[in-house]
């Protein structure tokens, strides 16, 4: 009798149950490797391919993750993220590609936006479609959720793009159970999203319980900013333009959500640690993409970016 | 956290947009900018009522026609559970939608409309979850402010209901019929006073309450092999782990187990998750899993325990849901997805189209249209390792693909 108590403690102690959504994320990862010849992970430096990031890692422990991280960098993001990419890529030992808007905009490819609302959200879309080109990919990993926006949550899993990277919204494939059509054509890829199904919550309690480092801007922190149409502006003179009479004041602030410093708001906050800012955000009455100025062009901004090739 | 993923089904005006909205708002999962952005399209399109399909409806031309065009999800949760609800529309391409809803739903809400009772659209509804075996299905029968709260009405509709469910061949499903208003918020989220006769839950609370054991299949464990991970670095040389998700039951160290399809018998002899190693894993874990013996084990290739192993044949019968509209028929060529499986298969027949509204069958078609519900048999290019749909949901199910378009075509249920 107490042998087989103790032989069911020490079982109990020692029985894995991958939490739904893990498992669901892992399932995918593992889908992408078998399916695929050449797989890239979109990273932005944002909480949500930091999480991926983590998930792939546990997808293919003890080998290292079988893919390499892309970083389309538009030159107006928070140093503070650039800076913690490169401590993760060397921690982690992956390759890390860098493509820059940049170099688009130099050889004029692409025309920057001016004036008060310009931001190189917009100009990515080359830049990612030119190296999509440039290495080969057939298959892209990003960390889009369908709870963030009304346009993604008609997203699939597996999401079938052209030549031109275009998304067509109204002819997507059915996903049932949970298997996944990875089959294409030559010259078009398919862009993967493993965290499809969690929401903002679900990505925050996952950093708490697995204690992952994320960049410090997600905390509060005192930073110089200016207010315009009810939002709080990041202050950098070379990057975000501002009027004479929008004035700088220093606050104390965190982000939600990390895009450009030219297209992300900050938000008011006290919460310096993962247990304040989840606290925040249960209490919160804004949602997260409430703080991206990029989403407030028009109702079917995301829609529109999306058929045009962007994440 | 809990997750349960609902699936929802209901005619064109029976207010499934209004319930799906009445919940957001009373659970205050709709944060202020977007209660102001439904409010604000509401007024612009002259509506006196707040018009919550707008908070769901996500693509340009589903708001420019007004209905809703794809499946779409809505995540909110209550202190003790998350929610994901699959939203399928009710007009067009309905049965390929909910079927692709529903596949992964563990339970399901079916609406009525209480002025209606039941209607051709409940039979088909009602069809679709007996032949995905959802086990949980909540009868919401709306819009009671309607009927003047009448228990009469709401027996008829009860009566009607239990009928169809005495004669469908699915018996494990729990029913549970709720009267309510979506519109007026009655017996959603707070008890009704309107209905002093009902003595059951409201619907979150049932939905809540829902014990996520009770409603997962339990049957032999099936291991589909996804991946090898082979490390091939100094620490971990001689490393070779079979990734994969297990379905259906536990698996420990030491278990006796069958590689297929090679029949090759081994043991467990560890269980990886990310960096640590555990004695036992649970149904639904992504694991990572070393053999004692040295086999070979490659994608598709399954693990089973001894002397339970699934049917191994080229040939099989399956009842299939068409989702294309170029129809299926006898003796096309498709590409076969079976779980992480791959093959070719030839449609050898087409049985029968089976009536979603219980009216019977029509023998030997000559082709299946979107939408349409039939029975096939078919010869596969290599051996699949299947089990019944009624057995195994997940090794119990494929799905088809059009060589040419390379886009999913149909859903099968095996037999």
């Amino acid at each position: 009798m107490w042998f087989a108590y103790l032989k069911d403690m020490i079982m109990n102690q020692r029985t894995i149950q991958v939490d739904a959504l893990e498992s669901e994320a892992i399932y995918i990862f593992r889908e992408v490797v078998a399916q695929f010849e050449k797989p890239v992970l979109l990273f932005s430096g944002g909480k949500d391919s930091i999480t991926l990031v983590r998930l792939a890692q546990k997808a293919f422990y003890p080998a290292k993750i079988p893919f390499p991280l892309m970083h389309i960098d538009t030159g107006h993001n928070f140093p503070e993220t650039i800076e913690f990419r490169d401590r993760l890529v060397k921690e982690l030992g992956v390759e890390l590609i860098v493509r820059n808007v940049q170099d688009n905009i130099d050889s004029g490819r692409v025309k920057e936006e001016t004036g008060r609302y310009a931001s190189r959200n917009m100009l990515q879309t080359e830049t990612l479609l030119d190296a999509i080109e440039e290495f080969g990919f057939d298959a892209c990993i990003g960390g889009a959720r369908r709870d963030e926006e009304k346009a993604r949550a008609k997203e699939r899993i597996f999401s079938v793009r052209d030549d031109f990277g275009q998304w067509d919204e109204k002819n997507q494939r059915p996903e049932v159970f949970d298997m996944l059509n990875g089959r294409i054509d030559l010259g078009q890829n398919v862009r993967v999203f493993p965290i499809s199904n969690w929401t903002e919550l679900d990505v925050w309690s996952y950093i708490k319980q697995e204690n992952i480092e994320i960049p410090s801007i997600y905390f509060a922190h005192i930073r110089p900013t200016f207010l315009r149409d009810g939002m709080i502006w990041s202050s950098d003179d070379e990057i975000v333009y501002r009027e004479e009479s929008e004035r700088v004041a220093h606050r104390l602030v965190r982000f939600r959500t990390v895009g450009d410093m030219s297209c992300t708001a900050a938000v008011l906050s006290e919460a310096a640690t993962i247990d304040a800012v989840v606290k925040e955000i249960r209490a919160s009455t804004i949602s997260e993409r409430g703080a991206r100025i990029d989403d407030k062009r028009s109702e079917a901004a995301m829609e529109k970016r999306k058929q045009q090739g962007y994440f | 956290m809990k997750v349960l993923k609902i699936a929802t089904a209901g005619s064109v005006d029976d207010g499934k947009s209004t319930l799906i909205g009445r919940i957001l708002y009373d659970t205050k999962s709709l944060t202020d900018d977007k209660l102001e952005a439904i409010e604000e399209k509401s007024r612009q399109r002259g509506f006196d009522y707040l018009d919550f399909s707008l908070a769901t409806d996500g693509l340009i031309a589903e708001r420019e026609q007004g209905i809703t065009i794809d499946v779409a999800h809505i995540y909110f949760s209550t202190p003790s559970k998350s929610f994901i609800i699959a939203d399928t529309p009710g007009h067009i391409e309905y049965t390929r939608n909910m079927v692709t809803g529903a596949s992964t739903a563990q339970a399901s809400i079916v609406l009525i409309d209480a002025r209606n009772g039941v209607v051709e659209q409940t039979y088909r509804h009602f069809f679709i979850n007996n032949l995905l075996r959802i086990k949980d299905v909540v009868i919401a029968i709306n819009k009671m402010d309607l009927v003047d709260f009448s228990e009469e009405k709401y027996n008829i509709i009860k009566g009607e209901i239990e009928y169809l469910a005495s004669k469908s061949e699915y018996k494990g499903q729990n029913l549970t019929f709720i009267p309510l208003s979506a519109l007026k918020g009655d017996n959603v989220v707070e008890r009704s006073e309107n209905t002093p006769w009902y003595t059951g839950e409201t619907l979150l609370h049932h939905l809540e309450n829902l014990d996520s054991e009770d409603i997962s299949e339990v049957s032999q464990v099936r291991f589909p092999v996804q991946t090898v991970i082979r490390p091939k670095t100094e620490e971990f040389h001689d490393f070779r782990g079979y990734a994969g998700k297990i379905y259906g039951g536990d698996l420990e160290i030491g278990d006796k187990v069958l590689v297929l399809p090679s029949l090759t018998k081994s043991r467990i002899k560890g269980i990886h998750f990310f960096d640590k190693e555990y004695a036992r894993a649970k149904s639904g874990s992504s694991v990572t899993i070393t053999l004692e013996d040295n086999v070979n084990v490659s994608r598709g290739d399954m693990l089973v325990k001894v002397n339970e192993a699934p049917k191994i044949s080229k040939e099989l019968e399956a009842t299939i849901c068409w989702m294309d509209k170029e129809p299926l028929e006898a003796s096309q060529k498709y590409f076969i997805k079976h779980g992480v499986n791959d093959a070719q298969a030839k449609i050898t027949q087409l049985s029968s189209i089976i009536k979603t509204d219980f009216s019977g069958i029509e023998e030997n078609p000559f082709q299946l249209v979107l939408n349409q519900i039939g029975d096939i048999q078919l010869k596969l290019s290599k051996p699949l390792l299947f089990d019944s749909y009624k057995d195994n949901k997940s090794n119990g199910s494929f799905i088809l693909i059009n060589p040419k378009t390379n886009n999913t075509v149909g859903v099968g249920f095996i037999k």
